[in-house]
């Protein structure tokens, strides 16, 4: 059989949809149980402290709603990339793809500004039970941002080379389906940690 | 790289996904305005949870393009996160989060 056979058999499943595409999904279905058990992890343990400092001494509103709105205006972006190397776009296909990974830098920096400002104001790791499931949770997800970063880069740096083209669409999808997800991650964190503590 | 070269289906308009953008910005806003109207304290929760619902869906549908793929792709995500929720639910119930008593 031709290598173009080949290829296309490792691409397919008998669904007719994209090898790829389906790992990525069952990979987030595997990351909302992850996420699931953080968050419970929070939900149980973030009020049981023998000492402060408390939630409510510490979370600040208006900022993590700015840094909110920078992670939902870099979803648009992403969704921006991937109609524009879909339509053969690559000039703003590698626009969006930056300005993504630079809106998801912003969140980085607002989450280590964060988390030094709460270093600062006495709340660690071991400090308390709030501490522990803050750090960890918000961590977890913050190591997912940043993973996304170094995703997104990659693919600016290839379309740079000319090496991700329109036909590579499904590859920008695919980089989109995580980005997303870590959107919507926080979404959910943004109301359970910030707005219901 | 390997070639994508797939027909994929129509996707929506740069237009509608930006509309879909200040939705959630306007959910977002409202979000934030709900947590400061005192009035508004005991129900405060059920609220959050339908706003975050709300943007959760127009994600998941449109950026994610659930609306328009194939539904194994909507199960392969809804399946586990039902399962989380639920899991969430219990341990909540488990740890008297629903009754006032403590685990």
């Amino acid at each position: 059989m031709s290598e173009a056979v080949g290829t296309m058999d490792a691409e397919y499943t008998s669904t007719g949809l994209p090898n790829r595409k389906m790992a990525m999904w069952a990979f987030i279905g595997s990351e909302c149980m992850l996420f699931g058990s953080l968050i419970i992890n929070y939900l149980i343990n973030h009020r049981r402290n023998l000492q402060g400092p408390y939630p409510e001494e510490l979370l600040n509103i208006p900022f993590i709603t700015v840094t909110t709105f920078v992670l939902l205006m870099s979803s648009l972006m992403m969704v921006l990339a991937f109609t524009a190397v879909e339509r053969g776009d690559m000039k703003w296909g590698k626009v969006w793809l930056l300005m993504t990974a630079v809106f998801g830098l912003i969140f980085l920096g607002g989450q280590v500004y964060e988390f030094n400002h709460f270093y600062h104001e006495g709340l660690g790791l071991s400090t308390n039970l709030f501490g522990a499931s803050f750090f960890i949770l918000t961590g977890f997800h913050g190591a997912h941002v940043a993973v996304g970063v170094i995703w997104l880069l990659s693919l600016f740096v290839l379309a740079s080379m000319g090496k991700l083209t329109q036909e590579n669409a499904l590859t920008v999808e695919i980089t989109g389906l995580y980005w997303h997800f870590v959107d919507v991650v926080w979404i959910v964190l943004f109301v359970l940690i910030y707005l219901m503590s | 790289m390997a070639d994508d070269s797939r027909p994929h289906k129509a996707h929506a308009s740069t237009r509608f996904y930006v509309v879909i953008a200040l939705i959630l910005t306007v959910i977002t806003a409202a979000e934030v305005m709900v947590f400061y109207v005192e009035y508004l304290k005991p129900v405060l929760v059920p609220i959050l949870l339908v706003l975050a619902a709300a943007k959760f869906t127009l994600v998941a549908m449109f950026f994610m393009h659930l609306r328009f793929d194939s539904k194994v792709f909507t199960g392969l995500f809804i399946g586990p996160l039902l399962i989380a929720v639920a899991i969430i639910v219990a341990m909540l119930a488990l740890y008297g989060a629903f009754t006032g008593t403590t685990g």
